[in-house]
Parts: structure tokens; C-alpha cells; sequence
């Protein structure tokens, strides 16, 4: 009786004797896509004309509509229904992945756009000393310092902190993994506020030591996941033949199994950094920002990129607002950097694993 | 002759493994800590409990912070009134959480479809390269600054969403949430809980992606194979065998994204223009809030009772958003089996 929910095979596969192929594509198959997407193009271009519309979202719902019904439609009538509600489902998830991809060149695009008016040598060198809401100047020297130290020493502080955490979850699984792995996975889904207004809370003076505190226990779990899953890469085979030479284990750890994981746990913290550079509100709640160079992460409000972008991008005035564009079309490539940098040495160091 | 730690012709115990006191008998390395064992264990077990660290002190010194509100307030009033006085030191959150909720049920809605649909692209209809180069950018997706998103909200998108606004408070009066609340004069569309959810929405597609890709990846391919092979199309396949076996762990990464829009809080204040925390259930008119993008616009100019408001309204979101996560690793764990 189950089978019956599938087509009967005689009409499914007209030619019995080859295999089925799934993902062919002849030419009837791109006449119906063809003619289904003129069809809607042109409803909605008539649609537009004659209802006076504008709006993007309801064009392309539109598009959407017409073009899936005429194009089963068509598949319909040379096909069964199963294959025409397949071919439908094809055409719908492709869509999915177009439109996803779409919003991410929207979101890059729109932001190249508005960011390159004020990007330039001295914007990234002066500070905001100069800058005033009606006159041009002054750049985002001391947000860029200031991100760089936060993030720096969150890192500094942090990576090794989680990679030493993913050690005992993985490595030495001690009594208390079960509950650590437990919070870790909870702190994950902590949000960025939160963590700033714990550190303000303990210390409630601005301060970019702060911001970095803040950071770093915004990369603590996320570090400490990832690296947990590189540590479990590594082939217990090299731990055993370490340990069957005779080394104790921390040698088996410190010389045999994080240098094998070296790629894997670089781009965990890579990754990490990535995330936290573009931390707004808890950089906000514990370093605040200002428009003077500030390089001692000790002492005083420190400024970040987005914070910057933050200050510049709430008030209706159309230079500040070209000045957030900008700094934040800087932590977009530096974002991006990161990204490329992260993937590559993971690939790298993945290649290299399985070599072995 | 030994070989134990390198020492040749000795029975001495090395600093190797310890006490060997035998040559033949297999020792447990784990039963012989050394000095250098025991150094290790208490740096990583330092380390590890630093996240026990944070948790504790999360609790106590927040909760301790929002002592003086809630004794104001009191608890009840808290939590179930909707008002923000600073001068008269009166704050109650219930029109903000309940604000959090829609935006994360919107985000919700529009998300799991795009998520569940790109998911299942990348793992049964996208040529292996195209579904490598597309995991890249969904994880990219994930990476861009919250900020980022907030701004192009704002500046891009928001545009794009008042005519879907003006359309559904137009054609889908039915839907009581689409009403609006005066019938008089223009209504204002931007600064919605509409705008701001689908935004959001946008934002947790990496996640539920990610998680429901995972899932899905772990379906026994004999499974799907045998679904083909009885002449299913690749529909019937997904329909009658992926989808069964992932449906928890999709639940699962739903919930997972869910509890990530509960706590997003720069993309929401730069689109909300202004946090309003009356209960507003009208989702296409301005009046949206949300406890995170509350806590971010009052913090500048906060009084130190508004500031322990503001940390009790922060503490609720984290129980919130814990408890939702918790719920969802389980759901995960799960995963149904044949």
C-alpha cells in the first residue's frame, strides 16, 4: 500500500531499460522554465502599469506566484503529478537559495555603495578631533585603535582560556565535563547585552579592558565549541601512539594533539574574532566611546568601530551619516578578511589531516 | 630490555609513565599522574571552570543590581505592568516582553521557510561545489555585524516593507493583528514590529540553517536511496524520508534561532527608531520594542533606579533566552530514528 504514494513506474519512467537521471536537463525542461518566466514577467509588468504598483516585495512575490503555477502547469501536462509537484518543489527551493543569495550582494552592495563616499587615506588615519557634525574631516584613527586593542586582548585572554576548556572537555574528561559543557552551550545563547551589563555591573567605569572582558566571554563559547570539534578530528590513533611511547599525557596533549589541531583551532579563533569586532552593544555598555585617541585599553572611555558607526549613524544629519557608512564598510572588510582568512587555513590544515 | 621513557636495560621507574614496576604488565597512565600531569590538569581545570565563573557571577551580581527596582516596583508589578517613569521611579517590562515575542515570532515565521528550503538546496539540489560555496555564505551571513544589518534595515530595506504593510493593513483586516489602531489619518508604518521581526528574521536564517543542514545530512543515504529506487521522485524522498527523520532536530534549530532574535538588540534600536514599551500587538504600526533595544537606548542617560531596571529587564531576557535553549538542545538531541 506504501508504494501506491509513489507514481507507478510505467508512467514514471517511460524508458525502463536506462536509469533514471533526476537532474537532467533537456531542452523541453528549459522551454517550460522559458515560457513560465515570460509569462510572469509579463503579468507583472502589466500588473505594474495598470494598478500603478511599486513596491519590490509584492513584484516579486508576484513573479513568483505566476511563474510557479504556469510552469506546473506546463510540466503538468506532459508529466504525472508526481514528477510535476517534484519539479515545482525543484523550482521553489532554487528559488530559496536565489533569494538568500540575493539579500547577501544586497546587504554587501548597498553598503560598498554608501561606504566608499568617505573612505579615504585620512579617514583612516586622523581622529574624530577635527570632526564636527557640519564640517568635513577627521577620520576613525582612534575607533580602529580602540577596536583593535578590545578585541586584541579579549582574544589574547580568552582563546587560550577555551582552548584549554575544550582540552579538558575533550581530552581529559574529568568528572566536571558534563556540567561545563552544560553552561558552555548555555553561554552560548547569552545575549551580547547581557554580558556588558555583567561587566558594568562589576566595574561601572568605561574602560577598553572592560569592553575586552565583555568580548571575551562573548568568545568563550563559541571558541571552546569549535575547538572541542577540531580536538575531536584528531585520530586517537596518534594520542595512543604517543602514550605507547611513553609520554604522560599533557605531553601526549601540548606536542602531539594541539599541533596537529594547530589549523583547526586557528580558525576557531579567527572565527571568534570575527564575531566579536562587530559587537556593538556590549562594547558601548563598558567602553563607551569618544572622539579622541585613547590608547591605554586601561583608563577611560575608548572608542570602536561600532560604536562609531553607532554614535554617527543615530542622528539625522547626512555627513555624520556618511561617516558611519564608512566605518562600517571598514569592519564589512575586515569581517570579510578574517572570514577568507579563517576558511583558507581551515582548508589548509583539513587538507593535511586527512593526508595523513 | 625496556624501552619505557627511553631508559634502555633499567627497571627504574621513568619520569615517562611513573612507577612501572613490572615490565610486562600494562600500566594505566591515567592511574600514574606526574608532576607535569598534575600541572596540566589544574591549568584545565582552571580554565574550564572560569565558564562556571562567568555564570555564577552572572547571577549573583545582576541579580543583586536589580534589587532596587524590583523592591520599588515590586516583582508582580514588574512583570505584568507596562510603564516607564523615571521621574516618578516606575518601571514594568510586560509590554517590552511581550514586544521581544512578536519580533521573535515574525523573525520566526519568515525565517524557518528560507532556512528549511536553503538547507535542504545545499545538501539534495546544488551541485557539490555550488552547496560548498553557498555554506561559506550562509556562515558569512552569520558573521556580519548585527550593526550592519540595523543600518541596512534602516536605510534599504525598510523602504521595501512599508507598501507590504500598507497592503496587509489594507486586504487582511481579518487578521486582527493587522489591524491598525486608529482609522483616522495616515498611519505610520515604519518603526514596526513588522519591520523590525523581519529583519531579525533575516538575520537567524545562518543559524536554523546550519543546525537543520546538520540534521538532515545525518539521514541513512540507504534510506533515501531506497526511496528512489522504489521510483519516488526526489520530492517524495525529502517528503517521505528527510523530512520525518529531521523534523525534530528543524524544531530544534527553529527553537535555537528563536532564542537568537529574543536577544538581538543594535539591528532592532537603529530600525525601531524609538523603543516603546506599551503592549502593542498592532504589528505593521510604529510602537515595537524590545527589552535588549531598551536596554541600549536608555542606558546613555540612565538614573541608578532605571539602571537597576534595566538590569532586572536584562536578567529576565537571559532566563528567557536560557530556558528556550535549553529546550531546544533537547528537542535536538532527538532526532527521530527509524
Amino acid at each position: 500500500m506504501e508504494v501506491a504514494s509513489f507514481v507507478s513506474v510505467e508512467a514514471a519512467i517511460p524508458d525502463m531499460d536506462r536509469p533514471r537521471d533526476i537532474r537532467s536537463t533537456t531542452r523541453e525542461v528549459i522551454t517550460e522554465y522559458v515560457t513560465a518566466a515570460v509569462v510572469a514577467l509579463y503579468t507583472v509588468i502589466l500588473l505594474r502599469m495598470v494598478l500603478d504598483w511599486h513596491g519590490l516585495f509584492g513584484s516579486i512575490l508576484i513573479f513568483l506566484l505566476v511563474f510557479l503555477t504556469v510552469h506546473y502547469a506546463l510540466v503538468r501536462q506532459s508529466t504525472t503529478k508526481e514528477l510535476a509537484t517534484d519539479r515545482l518543489t525543484t523550482t521553489l527551493i532554487w528559488s530559496v537559495g536565489i533569494i538568500v543569495v540575493a539579500i547577501l550582494v544586497w546587504i554587501f552592495g548597498f553598503t560598498a555603495l554608501k561606504g566608499f563616499k568617505k573612505f579615504s587615506w585620512s579617514f583612516l588615519t586622523e581622529d574624530s578631533r577635527t570632526a564636527s557634525p557640519l564640517h568635513d574631516g577627521g577620520g576613525v584613527s582612534q575607533a580602529i585603535v580602540g577596536s583593535l586593542e578590545q578585541v586584541g586582548v579579549a582574544a589574547l585572554v580568552s582563546v587560550p582560556i577555551s582552548i584549554l576548556t575544550a582540552v579538558y572537555l575533550h581530552e581529559l574528561q574529568g568528572r566536571l565535563a558534563r556540567p561545563i559543557r552544560f553552561i558552555v552551550e548555555g553561554l552560548a545563547g547569552l545575549p551580547s547585552i547581557v554580558a556588558g551589563l555583567l561587566i558594568f555591573t562589576i566595574w561601572p567605569k568605561f574602560a577598553g579592558v572592560h569592553a575586552a572582558a565583555a568580548l571575551g566571554i562573548l568568545m568563550l563559547p563559541t571558541v571552546t565549541r569549535t575547538s572541542e570539534e577540531i580536538l575531536r578530528t584528531v585520530p586517537d590513533s596518534l594520542r595512543e601512539a604517543a602514550l605507547a611511547l611513553g609520554a604522560p599525557q599533557w605531553r601526549v596533549v601540548l606536542r602531539v594533539v594541539l599541533p596537529t589541531a594547530k589549523s583547526g583551532l586557528l580558525t576557531a579563533a579567527i572565527l571568534g574574532i570575527a564575531r566579536a569586532i562587530g559587537e556593538t552593544a556590549p562594547v558601548l555598555l563598558t567602553a563607551f566611546d569618544t572622539s579622541i585617541m585613547n590608547k591605554n585599553p586601561f583608563d577611560g572611555p575608548q572608542a570602536s568601530l561600532p560604536t562609531y558607526a553607532w554614535a554617527n549613524v543615530r542622528v539625522p544629519n547626512q555627513l555624520q551619516n556618511d561617516r558611519a557608512w564608512s566605518a562600517a564598510l571598514l569592519l564589512l572588510m575586515i569581517v570579510l578578511v578574517l572570514f577568507v582568512l579563517a576558511r583558507a587555513i581551515g582548508a589548509r590544515g583539513a587538507k593535511r589531516l586527512q593526508g595523513r | 630490555m625496556s624501552f619505557v621513557g627511553g631508559v634502555t636495560g633499567s627497571v627504574a621507574p621513568s619520569p615517562g609513565i611513573g612507577i612501572a614496576p613490572h615490565d610486562d604488565v600494562p600500566i594505566r597512565p591515567a592511574d600514574h599522574p606526574t608532576f607535569g600531569d598534575r600541572v596540566f590538569r589544574l591549568a584545565c581545570v582552571a580554565a574550564a571552570s572560569v565558564a562556571l565563573l562567568i555564570i555564577a557571577s552572572t547571577v549573583i551580581f545582576l541579580v543583586n543590581k536589580s534589587r532596587p527596582a524590583l523592591a520599588k516596583t515590586g516583582i508582580w508589578h514588574f512583570f505584568t505592568g507596562s510603564v516607564w517613569n523615571k521621574a516618578g521611579n516606575d518601571f514594568a517590562v510586560f509590554g517590552l516582553l511581550l514586544g521581544t515575542l512578536i519580533i521573535g515570532l515574525i523573525a520566526l515565521v519568515v525565517a524557518v521557510p528560507f532556512a528549511v528550503g536553503m538547507a535542504l538546496f545545499v545538501n539534495e539540489y546544488a551541485p557539490p561545489r555550488v552547496g560548498r560555496a553557498l555554506t561559506g555564505v550562509i556562515d558569512l551571513l552569520a558573521a556580519v555585524p548585527s550593526l550592519l544589518f540595523g543600518m541596512w534595515g534602516f536605510f534599504a530595506f525598510k523602504a521595501h516593507v512599508l507598501p507590504v504593510s500598507r497592503w496587509l493593513s489594507d486586504h487582511l483586516v481579518a487578521l486582527p493583528f493587522f489591524r491598525l489602531s486608529k482609522t483616522v489619518g495616515s498611519p505610520n508604518f515604519t518603526g514596526s514590529s513588522l519591520i523590525a521581526g523581519l529583519l531579525v528574521g533575516v538575520m537567524i536564517i545562518p543559524i536554523i540553517t546550519s543546525v537543520s543542514r546538520d540534521v538532515m545530512a545525518r539521514v541513512p543515504r540507504e534510506q533515501c536511496e531506497g526511496a528512489l529506487a522504489l521510483g519516488g521522485s526526489r520530492w517524495a524522498m525529502i517528503r517521505d524520508v528527510i523530512l520525518p527523520y529531521g523534523k525534530s532536530g528543524i524544531v530544534g534549530a527553529t527553537m535555537l534561532g528563536f532564542g537568537r532574535a529574543l536577544g538581538e538588540t543594535v539591528a532592532v534600536a537603529i530600525v525601531l527608531q524609538g523603543v516603546r514599551f506599551q503592549v502593542n500587538t498592532h504589528i505593521l504600526e510604529q510602537g515595537a520594542g524590545s527589552i535588549a533595544a531598551n536596554i541600549f537606548t536608555k542606558f546613555g542617560e540612565a538614573s541608578p533606579i532605571e539602571l537597576s531596571a534595566l538590569v532586572a529587564s536584562g536578567l529576565a531576557l537571559m532566563f528567557l533566552t536560557f530556558a528556550v535553549g535549553l529546550a531546544a538542545r533537547r528537542v535536538v538531541a532527538r532526532t527521530t530514528r527509524f
